[in-house]
């Protein structure tokens, strides 16, 4: 495929809108994509599903399980809650579904090409030496493709499997064909649908009867090409008695129109069970007028099987222009445990729609819900949680406590929550509260000698603080960081 | 190091401040005394830059610097510290991490390197021990849940990690027991040098004992009423304000 002249010209303005606000957004570069061995048409038939599904040489029920969801999505309708304004805006037609950054998926890291390792080091993830060096496995999938997971062979000798999604297919069809779509299935939501159908890579983790997995297991997520979605599926399944660590990092170049992501996690939990997912979400958020930036719809659910088993979520959203996501726990096993920790950060015009369901199902199943809003600019920042006991929930219990911060007077924070409360016996506490950043309290940080931006920076992360102490340490103090940069500028 | 000339301060339509001049030399310890409202706190904070406070005639230098032209947090940076009246609590940020961010903050302003976290550590322990602290206070939310005399050593602990050139002490003698009063005019005294200035606000001789000052003011409606050295203090202590209510008014006539 020639690129013709048109399509350079359209770069290089890219890439020199990219240099002026490159200082704005840290991740703001991409890579060549001459160097993209495959691309797919935009628009989405079932031709690219079937595409997509031959290039990766899956099997039969892959492609069948892909076709159904196809069928679903092309008739489910878009979802109506949150704010519709700026989902018709989006043109399914017009999105590569697939993109492959070389032909083969890199076995050997001496095999990854240059320009994907020189994006690891720009985004400081030197998969070799930093990562090794603090004991995290990780898998990276750049746009579609899996790139590399690291450490393999010693968890393995474990027999925890941690690869990209493409290998588990092929390598463990038994487990994917059992789990996939067990706690999201197809017909779930709209996104969902769409991801089933053309999902592209991911991670897949299993860990075996009461194995501890020794390491953090971590994934980076970044959409590169230009006008590309990114659709990847992550399935964690914990047996009997084992626990589990796992990180995503997602970044994204700026662009000026707007990409989609719509990803799908699933988590099963077995008895005594402990997964704990953590995201630091840092998807391009839009210039300041609200340009581009990245729609982040996103299905996150984790289903407490066993009896006592824990699912907890933490998570810090910093970017994207929109963000829809509410990762959930389904407490079906009795006393089994569900944990929400969330940091929603926005400013300018981001909208963040965010929130948990906690679904209470099997006797003394306890959930706990720590919400921290921060809207700045002309941003919207809503938390929207679901806490539902069912009839045999004896003994249920959920805490929830929604925080709401603003900065400046054009920015709205917004609560709804939910309760199906079917059982008497519950017990469900909600607090919530808004507040304004103190005066008193910059002042009083600004005379000891900080400036303005450090002690917006100091009080807002002290606000946060029950979450980052949920965030394993080197990623709490990125969190950090992003959480300074996502509000710079964002008083006086 | 710090001249004040003709001081008019306005907070809305109000004018608190009527006219203040003062000289305070390197080394020079000042005490402020004067009734409840006459505009002490305000002195302090137009010192160190509170937005709230409009000033509508008049200079302050400091360090041969226009102090008017500068942002509250420079001001600090070149050496201003006040110790607040009612210190202000920050959830979720410890004393500890609080100075540590303080600290490095200014020392990568004057290009100096960082201190790490053990250093930091170190420098804090010292200057809790030696203001006879509770060293737990460290590790707790700034000022959180604080009692009234934590919160004032607390003030103390700042001061005496970032060894300010001009301290203003606002009313740091209130709410600390007999020892804790010792203990902090202590902390002060040994902060005492020649290049080091001191603003002490307070209503009560008692601190004076402590730290004895080389001036004593008496603010009354916005003015300085009365200058002396210590021994005005007490008569102050002695008499009240009533006789100043009269001396005014004769000068005033006058
Ligand atoms: N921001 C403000 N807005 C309006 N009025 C103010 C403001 N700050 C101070 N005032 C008023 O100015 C006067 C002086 O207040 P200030 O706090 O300086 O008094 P003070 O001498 O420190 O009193 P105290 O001994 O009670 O601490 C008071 O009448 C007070 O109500
Ligand atoms: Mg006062």
């Amino acid at each position: 495929m020639a690129v013709n002249l048109d399509q350079k010209l359209e770069k290089q303005k890219t890439i020199d809108q990219l240099k002026d606000i490159e200082q704005d957004y840290k991740y703001g570069f991409h890579d060549p994509e001459d160097e993209y061995a495959f691309k797919s048409e935009k628009g989405l038939t079932e031709e690219i599903v079937r595409k997509i599904s031959e290039m990766k040489e899956e099997p039969e029920w892959m492609l069948d399980f892909r076709l159904k969801a196809l069928d679903i999505f092309q008739k489910k309708p878009m979802p109506t809650w949150g704010n519709t304004e700026y989902l018709n805006q989006i043109d399914f037609a017009n999105i590569h579904y697939f993109v492959r950054s070389s032909e083969k998926q890199g076995r050997d890291w001496d095999e990854v090409p240059t320009y994907i390792r020189e994006t690891f080091d720009k985004l400081g993830i030197s998969l070799l030496e930093q990562k090794r060096m603090m004991g995290v496995a990780v898998d990276a999938v750049i746009d579609s493709v899996s790139v590399k997971t690291t450490f393999k062979k010693q968890l393995s000798e474990l027999g925890i499997i941690f690869c990209s999604f493409s290998e588990a297919v092929q390598d463990h069809p038994e487990l994917i064909k059992k789990y996939l779509g067990s706690v999201v299935p197809y017909t779930d939501n709209f996104f969902a649908a769409l991801n089933s159908a053309v999902f592209s890579d991911g991670s897949f983790c299993y860990i075996p009867k009461g194995v501890k997995c020794p390491m953090e297991l971590s994934t980076y997520f970044r959409i590169n090409t230009a006008g590309t979605g990114q659709f990847e599926r992550t399935l964690i399944v914990a047996e009997e008695k084992s626990t589990v660590s796992y990180l995503e990092g997602c970044t994204a170049p700026m662009r000026d129109e707007n990409q989609l992501h719509a990803a799908v996690v699933e988590i099963v939990a077995m008895d005594d069970a402990f997964v704990k997912y953590s995201t630091v979400q840092n998807w391009y958020p839009g210039n300041k007028e609200g340009k581009g930036g990245v729609y982040n719809f996103v299905t996150k659910r984790g289903m407490c099987r066993g009896v006592n088993s824990k699912i907890s979520w933490t998570q810090v959203e910093t970017g994207s222009a929109i963000t829809w996501k509410y990762p959930s726990c389904i407490l079906k096993g009795d006393g089994s445990v569900g944990e929400f920790y969330s940091i929603a950060v926005t400013n300018n015009f981001q909208q963040a729609d965010t929130g948990t369901k906690m679904i209470h199902i099997g006797k003394n199943t306890r959930s706990t819900i720590i919400s921290k809003g921060i809207s700045a600019g002309k941003s919207h920042n809503s938390y929207r949680g679901l806490v539902k006991v069912g009839k045999k929930a004896e003994n249920a219990r959920n805490f929830s406590q929604c925080d709401s911060l603003l900065m400046g007077d054009k920015c709205g924070a917004h609560t709804f929550p939910y309760l199906e409360i079917e059982n008497k016996s519950a017990q469900v506490e909600h607090e919530a509260t808004t507040s304004k950043i103190g005066e008193d309290q910059l002042y009083y940080c600004q005379q000891r000698g900080l400036s303005e931006e450090d002690a917006i920076n100091l009080i807002v992360n002290g606000y946060c603080k029950e979450v980052f102490n949920e965030l394993p340490m080197e990623f709490a103090v990125e969190a950090q960081k992003l959480l300074a940069v996502s509000l710079e500028g964002s008083v006086g | 190091m710090l001249v004040i000339k003709d001081l008019h301060v306005s907070a809305g339509e109000l004018e608190i401040l009527k006219g203040i001049d003062l000289v305070i030399n390197p080394g020079e310890v000042h005490a402020i005394m004067g009734p409840n409202g006459s505009g002490k706190s305000t002195l302090a904070h137009v010192l160190a830059g509170k937005e709230d406070y409009e000033v509508t005639r008049g200079s302050i230098e400091f360090m041969g610097e226009d102090l008017l032209d500068m942002e509250i947090d420079e001001r600090a940076r070149a050496g201003i510290f006040q110790a607040f009246q009612y210190p202000v609590e920050i959830p979720g940020v410890s004393t500890a991490q609080f100075l540590k961010s303080v600290v490095n903050s200014i020392r990568t302003e004057k290009g100096e390197e960082e201190l790490n976290a053990m250093e930091m550590l170190k420098l804090m322990r010292k200057k809790v021990k030696e203001l006879g602290m509770n060293e737990a206070l460290l590790k707790r939310s700034l000022n959180e849940g604080f009692s009234g005399g934590e919160k004032k050593k607390n003030e103390i602990l700042q001061m005496a990690v970032l060894e300010p050139k001009l301290a203003v002490l606002d009313e740091t003698d209130s709410g600390l027991d007999i020892d804790a009063l010792r203990i902090v005019a202590e902390g002060v005294n040994t902060l005492r040098s020649a290049e080091r200035s001191f603003i002490v606000v307070t209503h009560y001789q008692r601190l004076l004992d402590y730290i004895v000052p080389d001036f004593v003011h008496v603010l009354y409606q916005g003015k300085i009423a009365k200058s002396g050295d210590k021994n005005l203090a007490l008569k102050l202590e002695d008499e009240g304000y009533d006789w100043l209510k009269d001396e005014i008014s004769v000068s005033s006539i006058a």
